[in-house]
């Protein structure tokens, strides 16, 4: 049976047709549905939610220690998190098959930084495989299983946002059954104390070599003959796009590409007039390939940044001489358009305190989540974002130097506080910073689609879970100040954050409201615009909230005065406080008057 | 359009459905046996920003996303995202445009940031066939506002080699058992729409 999936439902569905046992992981943009979907189809598999990539992949281990097959997703910078266990994990090897699935995310859709996570193959020296589409990301998670149980190994399995989020035709097969054994104790493979790790370390160096070998065999290392003069190496989604622009090249497409299968590669090169290497991101084939003393050429014709295309490709094919003219059409001038980033939600509960920083005018130190949808115009509301839970550190660092006792805010989410801004909210007690540390609460993770977490209550799999209590848990850590206000009281912000930040100790801020669109979507009666009474000043325009447009009614001086669309408008009321003239009322008393 | 080769590009404003009718191209695709791939982006996009999906169907799909110039149909569900996707078209192909105008915050609270009212006449100086449709209108008419996709749908099936029959069983797989019925007539109220264009 064949049905389109997305790279993640492949990787879902390979997950259950491997017998894994257990599936943790903590959601991020492009890797989220892997999780989601083994948790909505596929219930054999145990999945859980953890609150960051370190424990999942812990987790993880723990269970393939456990003698089960175990699988961990995450997004690209999910693995800085986790490179801790990741790189020691490569020493002690696996009890039941072990992959970890990450989707790197070239162009940066939703991250911040776009690496590229192969490395992490090469510096960990575990073996790598990259899929070039749906069906191949599952055919390679059953075949790493097999990989990772013949070597000893945990085995990266490399998507990226095209993989993850593309869909095309998969091949459906029944389930395989394994045998589940238990942990056996062996204290020199699984206690990496010096003495055992300088033990293991000659494992992973004598592993490496046997999968340099079975790299030469492996059947995801292709050759395409087509009869030309010039041979492309790629793989990954580059594949994909040489193939649309130049499909009568011969290629090596490489499918497990560390170690990289060498021997094929020279190969491959010495029956070519030329050999040029197309990989998205970094140089990784290249310079290993330039290393081994292999004459390729690649990255000067294509570019290390951003995501590849067909038209990119073409380009650097026409730049290397290899196509004289480029089949499809040159990109024309863009046309000229206004940008439409993505916003706030109507009704999001972060606008109220973002509104309420913006007019204290202090520094906010700002983190991963819905709030970085406030950075641009007209919110202008974060002053710095740099990774997980990085606010609460930055804030510290910033107030520390600043002398005034008087420094940043620090704005950070609720499951982004659990995943890593806990132990600098610690930092902060301990140290006796005066930091101001807003943890806007909406009950979800709601940047990647409002999954679960511990303070949620529920668990990945639908069942009810252990729920932390945000102010217990600040107290526990040290902190003596802690309010709660409600982000959809404008004033009520703005006089607690002042009284907050005026303390000579840290303190905790902790908004009310739910997100407003999960768990489930809240409308409440509908705003509308007094037009006679609107005078066009545009201070509801400044909220930046998309419920509030340009009427086509203007003021004397030619400014649009405002209208709500009532389908979107949740009548959360920031608009209806800030709006000097008073003319933005309920509707129902609109109707009245 | 060569070889039931065909590239789709879709696009919108996050919460407008255009991935249910990237979907619904998609199944009737795969129905009639051939291969497909399709592509969006995810996350931040949904969150009222700029959603574009790719469809490519054909005997074999390599690239999942479309080359530039290489669109042979795009379904637009606003005027002005219109007009930013038309470099995506080739010269030859067909745009189908809904007249809603979404213009967001960022305009409405910036002086030098304009909205393009003149967004269809635009790609018409670029575009031979481009086809306005006052979707969210007879949207209304048929009594949900959530019907502009499924219009926009049958308006394009005119230009593709599928027979009704197949649109209707896709849809009613792909979606809801109580809104199959409305969505049928929906589309084929586009449909219709698509008919008269050609006779004209």
């Amino acid at each position: 049976m064949k049905e389109l999936m997305s790279g993640n439902e492949a990787v879902a569905r390979g997950a259950f047709e491997a017998d894994v046992k257990l599936a943790s992981a903590y959601p991020g943009t492009p890797s989220t549905e892997i999780l989601e979907t083994i948790a909505a189809k596929y219930r054999s598999v145990y999945s859980q939610w953890s609150p960051n990539e370190k424990v999942a992949y812990e987790v993880g281990i723990g269970a393939s220690l456990g003698g089960a097959r175990a699988m961990v997703a995450m997004k690209h910078v999910g693995l800085n998190v986790a490179a801790d266990p990741f790189m020691t994990h490569s020493y002690t090897g696996v009890g039941g098959g072990f992959v970890l699935v990450c989707a790197d995310d070239p162009e940066m859709h939703s991250s911040q930084n776009e690496q590229d996570n192969r490395h992490y193959a090469k510096f960990a020296q575990v073996p790598l495989l990259e899929p070039s589409d749906s069906q191949e990301a599952k055919t390679m998670l059953l075949a790493a299983y097999e990989i990772s149980e013949e070597f000893d190994t945990p085995v990266l399995l490399r998507l990226t946002t095209r993989i993850s989020h593309a869909k095309g035709i998969v091949e459906i097969n029944d389930p395989i059954k394994t045998e589940q054994t238990k942990f056996t104790k062996d204290a020199a493979k699984y206690v990496m104390i010096p003495a055992y790790a300088r033990g293991r370390h000659k494992v992973v160096r004598e592993r490496l070599k046997k999968l340099q070998e079975f790299a030469e065999q492996s059947p995801f290392n292709v050759i395409e003959n087509n009869g030309s003069k010039i041979g492309i190496i790629t793989g990954g989604i580059a594949y994909q796009y040489t193939k649309e622009v130049a499909p009568g090249l011969d290629y090596l497409k490489l499918g497990m590409s560390f170690p990289l299968p060498m021997k094929m590669i020279a190969e491959f090169v010495k029956s070519h007039d030329k050999a040029i290497v197309v990989e998205e991101l970094e140089p990784f084939y290249e310079d290993q390939i330039l290393a081994a003393g292999i004459k390729v050429e690649g990255k000067k014709f294509f570019g290390h940044r951003g995501e590849y295309s067909p038209y990119r490709v073409a380009q650097g094919l026409k730049k290397a001489g290899v196509l004289k003219e480029i089949a499809i059409a040159e990109v024309p001038p863009e046309e000229q358009m206004f940008p439409r980033p993505p916003v706030l939600c109507p009704g999001c509960p972060h606008r109220g305190v973002f509104m309420a920083l913006k007019k204290l005018k202090v520094t906010v130190t700002g983190d991963i989540g819905c709030y970085t949808l406030g950075t641009l115009p007209p919110l202008k509301a974060l002053d710095t974002c740099i990774c997980m839970g990085a606010s609460i550190g930055t804030a510290i660092g910033m107030e520390r130097v600043d002398g005034s006792r008087k420094g940043a805010v620090a704005v950070i989410g609720d499951s982004t506080f659990m995943h890593s801004g806990i132990t600098g909210l610690l930092d902060a007690c301990y140290n006796k910073s005066n930091v101001t540390v807003a943890i806007l609460d909406n009950r979800a993770t709601a940047m990647t689609g409002g999954q679960e977490h511990p303070g949620t209550g529920r668990t990945l799999m639908g069942g009810e879970a252990g729920q932390v209590d945000i102010p217990t848990l600040c107290r526990a850590l040290g902190v003596k100040r802690i309010r709660e206000v409600d982000a959809y009281n404008y004033d009520q912000c703005i006089k607690t954050i002042k009284e907050e930040m005026a303390a000579d100790e840290p303190s905790v801020v902790i908004t009310s409201r739910p997100c407003v669109l999960m768990p489930k979507r809240i409308m409440d009666e509908p705003y509308v615009v007094d037009l006679e009474a609107c005078n066009g000043c545009s201070a509801c325009f400044r909220i930046s909230c998309p419920a509030i447009a340009a009427a086509e009614e203007t003021n004397e001086h030619g400014h649009p005065k405002a209208i709500i669309d009532e389908s979107l408008c949740t009548g959360c009321t920031l608009c209806a406080q800030i709006c000097p003239e008073e003319c933005i009322v309920l509707k129902s008393q609109f109707v009245k008057a | 359009m060569s070889d039931n080769e065909y590239s789709i590009l879709i696009v919108g404003v996050g919460g407008q459905g255009v991935l249910l009718a990237s979907e619904l191209i998609s199944e009737v695709a795969i129905r009639a046996g051939l291969d497909v791939k399709k592509s969006e982006i995810h996350g931040m996009a949904q969150r009222g920003g700029v959603v574009s999906s790719h469809v490519r169907i054909g005997p074999r799909v390599f690239s999942p996303t479309i080359p530039y110039g290489q669109a042979d149909v795009l379904i637009s569900f606003e005027q002005a995202e219109g007009l930013r996707a038309v470099d995506w078209m080739k010269k030859d192909g067909v745009a189908i445009v809904s007249t809603t105008s979404l213009i967001p915050a960022i305009v409405t609270s910036t002086k030098d940031l304009t909205y393009p009212y003149d967004a269809l006449e635009r790609m018409k100086k670029k575009l031979a066939n481009v086809i306005g449709v006052e979707a969210d209108a007879i949207a209304r008419e048929l009594g949900n506002p959530r019907l502009v996709n499924t219009i926009l749908l049958g308006v394009m099936s005119g230009y593709l080699p599928f027979d009704t029959e197949s649109w209707n069983e896709a849809i009613k797989t792909k979606v809801k058992p109580k809104f199959v019925e409305i969505n049928l007539t929906a589309f084929e109220r586009g449909r219709q729409l698509a008919a008269q264009q050609v006779k004209t």
